[in-house]
């Protein structure tokens, strides 16, 4: 989530869902989270009956609505438009928290002349390049300072950016605290956002003006030293070519009101899988390594480890802290075998060359550049964007490993598949072998899961899965064994790595090795004792210490203390943080940011939202959480310039964003990002309408994979009229393996439809349960006809546009079958994270079913 | 809930004695719902099943990333119930349709028990060993990782890596297998396509 790392210098959740509770306020937006994360949308209920006003923003009005005191519709894809007006709100109407924002973000800091935004240059910023369509952020910085990122992957390819930055080192960055100078953050904010008024948000959005004032007010009345909201978001912001900037405009917001680091304020992102946030801060992702590191790449200053660390390392901020954690990642991972010589093994490490995600992975399987696929948990032929393009990239494969309880629709693809029953191919002219291996489920298997909210939390093995079901664990490891006979005679350079992986976890009588020991490897220890650390701070850049994973670090402080197994809740006495429940990262900390819960001075900006205070008798922060802060630095405390102070010596007593090289909040960013330091509204890739804001339609930076099987739909195209929209259902999960494969979910949502509304259903001459066609130029796919008032037209420009509503979850493995709703999609993506746009595209509808295939009978 | 002793009768003391033990009669005579007037005989016979587990254990939601936690209870080496943890503060004991459906998800007729082959071209899948497949993996990883290694570019640079295999998935594994995915694809092989769920 890179949108809130470059904000707030984490790019998680910066709140526990239980302090829901404690909200006056909750903006649900981009997330149906009634039915996606039900039992978190409790805390927002609780919140409601406490009175808190509970607002729902989306196109669909669903049971999230159904809840909420203001339900606003808004076309699928206007997001920015609409958090932009709110923003534009409270600017314009003074209602942001001065007393906050002032100190604790960069509203004032002046940021270089040479900066133009969109308002300047009719939808770009400055730096874009129109030949290689990328931006050159060297215009975005601070007057005088390059900064750095908290993010990984943002290195700036600039010749002496490593330079310049260390003038963070000789003083604060250039400010202005009476706000008047042109170039300051507060006057750019406030001439980016003019043009964002509740008029222009109606006719960007389709959200009329009076209800778009009512969620502003409610918003701007629950911020202030007494009151705090928080907005909760789902895969309905990430899900577009303009994803990260969404979820910046609500992080600006948030920031603005003075709603982070303090209880029942922040921003929650809903994650869809039970550890994908695990996944991502231990990446099996081709960008970083374990605890937000930068892969090595090639065509960055990263040939050796020295060069490396001085090319990631923050000369300020927390992040300063970065060669401790990366080497000793690379002494868990190489021990002995590394040395001075080979910078402890990093001369091993693989380096990315470009984009390896997965929209670019399916175009190279189509291509025939992968050859060999591991899919352990995973569905993509649902999953996938443009899923016809993913069956052709499996059939070019030699091979492909499937894990998975049950056969999906992935592993069965050369029989089941589109190009089977289209005729396409024969399954006698797929030469892909496969292999289909059952895998254990959590409650067969023992190991940790890290929740939405950054909380570890351990499941133990309770009965062996069926047969010869094993865990990924068990799967890893034994392949490992075996890779590492087979190179064991090796003495070919290219081989030493796999060679000098440290691969010695104990195994138990069924060979299955011990999940703890490998959390203990995450941990940390003394290198070679084996000593585990207590937490990251004992971490050490000669090579003398190992750890995993430094965020995690602390979980498992000492032998038979595994504190992602604690079940010790608060009782209703409070004080509601449960410490003793889970560990969450970093330190246990619940409350990420959460020094911003004291003003200033360290006084708690309220007796109501109190959470962390500066104790002088004590000299030290008190708080019934874990404080994501120096215990003991005082709140007066100013950086010694003279000394040319470095890490956290350069981050004043109240400057509560750590991971931040200048300590404060980066409502503009001024690197980091790669479509724009200020979100601007762009319409998605496939628009029936132009923007309604600039000359530029859709975001100028957004990732377009130009292929033969990946047609583009252009602005307006007239054969593909209406906008579509996927979601999930309750009863339904991801790509659909664990409910339409298990009787009692699927019977209870047996079958894939499309949401239709009335006036256009009438027009076409479609009732409810009829099957209809939709098709865009990927594909073509049948379904059931739910004709809904769900989903409102919009009157935009005189024309009226039409939403149709799709769940993605079916495909035909299992007893809830469907067509798959990503065969459909294209294979576009945001220029950050590289997620696909399947939240808005266009496509069109007719009656009917399609024509059956040659290979159906 | 399983019944468990259920006497045996004739017909007639069976149909007596059912009209006795009915308990609606009972309930609009005024008696209380919340007390024993809804009991029965039959009732009174049952047991919860979590009675007869041999073991429990504390288990995490395989779905979404709320986190709901969960008492996994087994007899007999398989689960007989998987409900809520009512100590958790995140789900105190509730959990959703599908967090509901994790004990139908373990016992799944679909869920496999062996492993399955498809040799290129066939037209269906071939019963094989696990022993069988994992060599066969590791072979085929070997081959086609050697096959694509690049270990610098031309001008020195180095590179370390091989493009021609991918891995999909992780983020319904736990943490310990994301990094034993990660440490052996990416440190030991030098696989860069590499990813999971977090982009989709």
């Amino acid at each position: 989530m890179p949108s809130l790392g470059a904000t707030y210098g984490r790019g998680a959740a910066t709140l526990p869902q239980w302090d829901l509770a404690n909200s006056d306020c909750v903006l649900v937006m981009g997330s149906n989270m009634a039915e996606n994360h039900p039992i978190a949308f409790r805390f927002v209920l609780q919140a409601k009956q406490r009175g808190a006003t509970v607002i729902h923003a989306d196109p669909r009005f669903t049971r999230t609505s159904a809840l909420a005191d203001i339900h606003a519709p808004l076309r699928a894809g206007s997001d920015i438009a609409f958090l932009g007006g709110l923003i534009h709100h409270v600017l314009e109407h003074d209602l942001w928290f001065r007393d906050y924002a002032l100190p604790y973000t960069n509203l004032s800091t002046i940021v270089d002349e040479e900066y133009q935004g969109p308002e300047e240059l009719d939808g770009l910023f400055s730096g874009w390049s129109e030949e290689s369509k990328r931006y050159s952020p060297q215009s975005w910085q601070y007057q005088g300072v390059m900064m750095p990122s908290s993010l990984a992957e943002a290195f700036i390819e600039t010749e002496g950016f490593c330079e310049a930055v260390k003038r963070l080192h000789e003083g604060p960055t250039p400010k202005d605290p009476t706000l008047q100078h042109p170039r300051c953050v507060y006057q750019i904010l406030k001439r980016h956002f003019a043009r964002y008024t509740p008029e222009m948000v109606e006719r960007a959005t389709g959200c009329p003006r009076e209800v778009f004032l009512k969620v502003a007010e409610a918003l701007a009345r629950n911020s202030g030293r007494e009151r705090t909201g928080a907005i909760c978001y789902a895969v309905g912001w990430t899900h577009h070519s303009t994803g990260v900037q969404m979820i910046r405009a609500a992080a600006i917001l948030q920031a603005l009101l003075g709603n982070v680091g303090r209880p029942g304020g922040g921003i929650l992102a809903l994650r869809g899988h039970t550890s994908i946030q695990g996944s991502t801060d231990i990446p099996t992702l081709y960008d970083m390594l374990p605890g937000y590191l930068p892969q090595p790449h090639a065509l960055k200053p990263h040939q050796d480890l020295a060069q490396y660390l001085e090319a990631e390392t923050n000369p300020t901020g927390w992040w300063h802290n970065f060669p401790k954690y990366a080497v000793s990642l690379l002494r868990a991972w190489y021990g002995g075998a590394g040395n001075k010589e080979n910078g402890f093994g990093y001369d091993f490490l693989p380096r990315i060359v470009g984009d390896h995600s997965q929209l670019p992975m399916t175009v190279a399987m189509r291509d025939g550049i992968i050859k060999g696929l591991f899919v352990m948990g995973q569905n993509p032929v649902v999953g996938g964007s443009n899923s016809l393009l993913v069956q052709r990239g499996l059939a070019q494969l030699d091979w492909m490993v499937v894990r998975d309880f049950a056969e999906t629709d992935t592993a069965s693809f050369w029989r089941d598949g589109h190009l089977v029953r289209s005729g396409e191919l024969r399954p006698e002219e797929i030469g892909t072998e496969v292999f289909l291996m059952p895998a254990s489920l959590s409650g067969e298997k023992a190991g940790s899961f890290t929740n939405t909210h950054r909380l570890l939390q351990w499941h133990d093995k309770v009965v062996d899965g069926p047969g010869d079901s094993r865990s990924e664990h068990w799967f890893t490891y034994h392949l490992g064994r075996r890779l590492k006979s087979l190179y064991a005679d090796s003495t070919r350079e290219e081989d030493q790595a796999i060679r000098a992986l440290t691969w010695d976890y104990p195994v138990d009588e069924e060979g299955e090795p011990d999940a703890e020991a490998v959390l203990q490897e995450i941990n940390g220890y003394t290198w070679p004792e084996r000593k585990l650390v207590q937490d990251f701070k004992e971490l050490k850049e000669d090579g003398s210490t190992a750890c995993g994973c430094w965020i995690y670090s602390g979980v498992f402080p000492e032998e038979g203390r595994n504190l992602a197994r604690a079940r010790k809740p608060d009782g209703p006495d409070g004080p509601g943080t449960h410490l003793g429940w889970g560990f969450a990262w970093p330190d246990n900390r619940r409350t990420l940011n959460n020094r911003a819960s004291a003003d200033p001075e360290g006084r708690p900006w309220s007796e109501r939202k109190r959470l962390v205070w500066w104790d002088e008798d004590k000299g030290e922060w008190q708080s019934p959480d874990k404080v994501d802060f120096i215990p003991t630095k005082r709140p007066d405390y100013e950086p010694d310039w003279e000394k040319k102070p470095a890490g956290m010596d350069a981050i004043s007593g109240h400057q509560p964003f750590i991971m931040i090289p200048d300590g404060v909040a980066g409502l503009f960013v001024p690197s980091g990002l790669k479509d724009g330091p200020l979100p601007a509204h762009f319409e998605p890739v496939e628009s029936p309408v132009s923007n309604p804001l600039y000359r530029q339609d859709a975001n100028p930076a957004a990732k377009r994979w130009e292929h033969a099987d990946n047609p583009i739909h252009a602005t307006g195209d007239p054969r593909f009229p209406h906008m579509l929209t996927t979601y999930r259902l309750t009863e339904q999960h991801s790509g659909g393996t664990p409910t339409r494969l298990v009787p009692t979910t699927a019977e209870l949502m047996p079958e894939g439809f499309c949401e239709i509304p009335t006036e256009l259903a009438a027009s076409l001459g479609i009732r409810s349960t009829d099957w209809v066609v939709l098709s865009t130029a990927r594909g073509e796919i049948e379904t059931r006809a739910l004709v809904t008032d769900r989903l409102q037209p919009f009157r935009l420009d005189g024309r009226l546009i039409f939403q149709l509503g799709l769940p993605w979850h079916y495909g035909w493995a299992g007893y809830a079958t469907g067509d798959i709703a990503n065969v459909l999609t294209a294979v576009v993506g945001d220029p950050n994270t590289a997620m696909h746009e399947n939240k808005a595209l266009t496509c069109a509808l007719r009656p009917g079913r399609l024509p059956r295939g040659k290979g159906e009978s | 809930m399983t019944e468990r002793r259920r006497p045996r009768r004739s017909l007639t003391r069976k149909s007596a004695g059912a009209l006795a033990d009915w308990s609606v009669p009972r309930q609009l005579r005024g008696a209380p719902d919340k007390t024993k007037a809804a009991e029965s005989a039959m009732s009174r016979g049952l047991r919860p099943r979590l009675e007869q587990a041999d073991k429990v254990g504390t288990s995490i939601c395989p779905y979404c990333a709320v986190g709901c936690a969960q008492l996994i209870y087994a007899k007999d080496g398989k689960p007989i119930h998987v409900e809520g943890d009512p100590r958790s503060p995140i789900n105190q004991g509730t959990l959703c349709p599908k967090g509901a459906a994790t004990f139908g998800l373990m016992l799944s007729p679909q869920r496999l028990d062996h492993c399955l082959h498809r040799a290129p071209g066939a037209g269906e899948w071939r019963r094989v060993t696990l022993d069988w497949a994992m060599d066969r993996i590791a072979h085929l990883a070997k081959r086609t990782r050697d096959e694509g290694y690049v270990a610098r570019l031309p001008d020195g640079t180095r590179l370390n890596h091989t493009l021609s295999i991918g891995s999909l998935g992780g983020a319904t594994l736990d943490n310990e297998e994301n990094y034993l995915i990660k440490k052996l694809f990416s440190g030991g092989l030098g696989m860069v396509f590499l990813e999971n769920q977090a982009r989709v």
